[in-house]
């Protein structure tokens, strides 16, 4: 019953348990910060690059359950990935990667993926 | 693993001793109160006697009792029933900013028709000052409604006095006493009250069965059109065994109030202390001790965001619920929160614990021994934490 009926799927919950990439990187190569107080949501994004790969990528979340599982699932699907590469991801992609979010938080994979933006956008302004 | 249910507000488990006495009502005495047979009106019969228990609790007659769905419907009924029967004498209508939706909604559908509602102000512990009440009215009021307790942070409002003053104004006078009835002494005689909300799931009863108080002698139209039921006020066959369970959940109310009230009030504040100590740069929403209900601790901690909290509690056991709206779809975090002055970030950290009857000791430290827990896990990843380095 209670798999069936709980709010989250089974990947969210466990993402949510046990968040990868949780911290911040020292001297980042790009910052995303993206959400407001106001919708409960802020999240801050971290990635380290190399040769046009992102090595290494870092998150902090003020939010909910989603808000958690999508930045930590992003982190993970960034990592190894070139700009270009980082740049197509979805949140769509986010999303599915988790097994699916409720309708109603939707909403936090599209952060999920301003985050990353922001953050790819902080790198490629830093290194014109 | 045990399962520690502490939101009672939002809704109690039904007394096992009412689901007993509404059994019958299902089966050997289904019958239809409006029929004249002995199984319809062995069913009127049961009906009468919740109605005068009814009654009985807060001090009113059984005529003036109206059954109806929940706490919900005698909500608006009492709102569109007083606007829309008393339209040729004025438009205005008092509430506050920390009403239920079931007011605060019903009152915006009245704006939209016409009406002119003045929201009251609250002090920073959702507490309305009845000075404030009589400054509002105008010779066009026609209703002031405010709750007997705020269902989020516990503040107890003072009725009385606000009843005072809406009958030597001569205007109809609305509490939503959802939160209160069976919990805390309410008399419609000493509130000075017209019309009051009552629900039976929050005091042991079943879902889906309310009260709305009408004092007698107070115009209002009907909620809904058809049969004769509740003397024409609201047409439906009547939720018999729904009925049935209210009353009996009244009858064991009424025999252990007083001393329920103290057991929880003890909980109540050992929780909050306990919460307050151990969690810095955390803060008690809500009056601090004598106006708030025995069962209600609401605290917001900074830096964490309310559902990821209630999800690491569940993951532990523990119900509770949270002020933050990250499901809902404004996104918006409670309106009574944010009246209260609190920041977005505040109303989105807050948790509620309410209690009730099958409340331990124990379960108020397994609490205390989590939380402290989940808050260090969800302030390490938080980015709001680091800002304020």
């Amino acid at each position: 019953m209670r798999d069936v009926w709980s709010l989250y799927s089974e990947k969210v919950m466990e993402h949510f348990k046990n968040p990868r990439n949780v911290g911040e990187i020292e001297n980042p190569d790009g910052i995303g910060h993206v959400g407001n107080p106001v919708c409960g949501d802020i999240m801050e994004l971290y990635i380290k690059v190399n040769d046009s790969t992102i090595v290494d990528a870092k998150f902090k979340t003020f939010g909910c359950g989603a808000a958690i599982a999508t930045s930590s699932m992003v982190t993970e699907m960034v990592k190894g990935k070139s700009i270009d590469e980082a740049l197509e991801i979805s949140n769509r992609a986010v999303a599915e990667a988790l097994d699916g979010l409720p309708p109603i938080k939707m909403h936090c994979s599209v952060l999920a993926e301003e985050a990353l933006k922001s953050a790819i956008d902080d790198y490629l302004a830093k290194s014109k | 693993m045990r399962r520690i249910y502490l939101d009672y507000a939002a809704t109690t488990p039904t007394h096992p001793e009412v689901v007993k006495a509404m059994l019958p009502y299902f089966t050997d005495i289904f019958g239809n109160p409006s029929s004249i047979y002995s199984y319809g009106q062995e069913a009127k019969g049961a009906i009468e006697e919740a109605r005068v228990k009814v009654a009985d609790l807060i001090g009113a007659r059984g005529e003036e009792i109206v059954f109806t769905s929940g706490g919900t419907e005698a909500d608006n009924f009492a709102l569109k029933g007083v606007a829309f029967a008393n339209e040729s004498k004025g438009n205005h209508i008092i509430t506050s900013p920390i009403e239920h939706h079931a007011v605060i909604e019903t009152c915006r559908f009245l704006e939209r028709r016409g009406f002119r509602i003045t929201y009251l102000p609250v002090d920073e512990y959702g507490g309305i000052d009845p000075g404030d009440v009589k400054k509002a009215i105008t010779d066009k009021t026609l209703l002031i409604s405010v709750m007997q307790a705020n269902n989020e942070m516990g503040t107890i409002e003072p009725i009385a006095e606000i009843g005072r003053i809406a009958r030597e104004a001569g205007i109809y006078f609305h509490t939503d006493a959802v939160q209160t009835v069976g919990h805390i002494p309410v008399d419609v005689n000493e509130l000075e009250v017209d019309l009051l909300s009552m629900s039976a799931h929050k005091l042991y009863g079943p879902k889906g069965v309310g009260v709305l108080y009408i004092k007698k002698g107070t115009k209002l139209v009907p909620f809904m059109h058809g049969g004769e039921q509740e003397k024409k006020r609201r047409a439906s066959t009547e939720n018999v065994p729904g009925i049935v369970g209210l009353g009996k959940a009244v009858e064991l109310a009424q025999q252990d109030m007083g001393e329920e009230a103290e057991r929880l009030t003890y909980l109540r504040d050992r929780l909050i202390k306990g919460l307050l100590e151990r969690i810095d740069h955390s803060r008690l929403n809500g009056h601090p001790r004598k106006k708030r209900l025995p069962n209600n601790v609401n605290v917001s901690v900074d830096y964490v965001e309310g559902e990821s909290m209630l999800l690491n509690l569940d993951l532990e056991g523990i119900c509770a619920s949270t002020g933050s709206a990250c499901s809902s779809a404004s996104l918006e975090p409670s309106h009574v929160l944010l009246a209260l002055g609190l920041s977005p970030e505040q109303a989105h950290g807050s948790l509620r614990f309410s209690l009730g009857k099958w409340t331990s000791e124990e379960e108020i430290e397994r609490v205390l021994e989590v939380l402290p827990r989940v808050i260090a896990k969800l302030r390490a990843m938080s980015p709001l934490l680091k800002s304020q380095k």
